[in-house]
């Protein structure tokens, strides 16, 4: 039988005008009784729901936005350690992490605890070198091999030519590749692209760009002026 | 062929608000809360699974709508052996002032409320609330009807 037939006994509820449901006058409270607004606090409810999940280890990438002296920072770690850090609030950035680590990507300020409170001592000026763990897993080859070694060689306020840090590597002729390295670096300021130059000291490029890159090297006295 | 899923993040950001919603007013605002938690969790479980992104919406509601039902038989399983029956409906007054539409929408099955908070808290179209509780248009239609109906008898106008 059909729904919409006015002579089918059945339908004492009849279809509304401008909507396919039912509805009569006392429908029509009904359904104005029924749109009750949701005043519930839901951001802090995803918050606990995504705490537990991470507690059953169902969070494969944690991030948070984090202000900085150099704008806001899009802070994300795994559960081994600092994935990725991205200039900005970078949406680009989440997705990428989706498609190359996990979709299971959510914001997870408690995961990211300890980078932020490190990267805060580091901007007060009481912090030279990073403690916390990193995840390399978004570098491969000669450029995981590079970033280590930068990492390792060149620490706070000191600079490197990319010729000298292919050097380092054992690879002397590889400095564009040293160049690509640090363009591509997944974990800026904590993995230190930016005290990398070009030989006779010119700036050379940088993923935030270069006033940032002249922000870190004065904040580290690794550059007058 | 690799399905490119977005952060699941994005879809807590466009979904969460109705979802939540969509649990209390069929489940009360306590046990809303509760099913609102387990079905993000379950969702995370079996997000990196999925095989297409066709209807990341539906799929999340039809996740929430199981809850509903797994409550529902849950709730009778517990109220047959006690000697004190739990509580059965908390009702939290800041969230849902109409206590006697909200209580008489927890008597309703299952199918019914899911049908109908999606058709009239939701303000979703049929062929979303079928894909929701696995039915058929005219069955959505159905349930929605029926649930409407016996919610008209309980309640006072």
């Amino acid at each position: 039988m059909n729904a919409m037939d006015p002579t089918n006994p059945m339908n004492e509820v009849r279809d509304r005008s401008d909507h396919q449901g039912p509805g009569e006058a006392d429908v029509h409270d009904l359904s104005e009784r029924l749109r009750q607004p949701d005043t519930a606090d839901v951001a802090a409810l995803v918050d606990a729901a995504l705490r537990r999940a991470d507690a059953e280890g169902l969070v494969d990438v944690g991030w948070v936005v984090e202000d900085t002296p150099i704008g806001p920072l899009t802070l994300a770690a795994t559960s081994a350690g600092v994935v990725r850090i991205g200039f900005g609030h970078e949406e680009p950035m989440l997705d990428e992490l989706a498609s190359e680590v996990s979709p299971r990507v959510v914001h997870l300020p408690g995961r990211l605890d300890e980078v932020r409170r490190e990267l805060e001592e580091y901007f007060a000026g009481r912090r030279r070198s990073f403690d916390v763990p990193v995840d390399r897993r978004l570098s491969r080859g000669y450029r995981r091999t590079v970033l280590e070694a930068l990492s390792r060689e060149v620490p706070y306020g000191q600079t490197v030519s990319y010729k000298e840090l292919a050097e380092r590597t054992g690879n002397p002729k590889a400095s564009r590749a040293v160049g690509s390295a640090m363009a591509t670096n997944p974990i800026p300021i904590v993995v230190p692209c930016h005290r990398v130059l070009r030989s006779g000291g010119a700036l050379g490029g940088y993923g935030g760009g270069l006033d940032t890159k002249v922000w870190l090297l004065r904040h580290e006295g690794a550059l007058l002026g | 062929m690799a399905v490119t899923l977005p952060p699941f993040q994005s879809l807590l950001d466009a979904h969460a608000r109705d979802l939540h919603r969509f649990l209390v007013a069929a489940a009360g605002s306590h046990d809303g809360d509760d099913l609102f938690q387990e079905t993000v969790i379950s969702a995370l479980r079996s997000y990196p699974g999925l095989r297409h992104a066709d209807n990341l919406r539906g799929w999340l509601f039809t996740i929430a709508h199981r809850k509903i039902i797994d409550q529902a038989r849950a709730r009778v399983r517990q109220a047959v052996p006690a000697a004190d029956p739990p509580e059965v409906s908390h009702l939290d007054v800041d969230v849902l002032v109409d206590a006697e539409l909200w209580d008489a929408m927890r008597r309703l099955p299952p199918k019914q409320r899911s049908a109908v908070v999606q058709r009239y808290v939701l303000d979703r179209p049929y062929a979303e609330i079928a894909a929701v509780i696995g039915s058929s248009e005219d069955a959505a239609r159905q349930n929605v009807r029926a649930g409407l109906q016996r919610l008209r008898q309980e309640v006072a106008p």
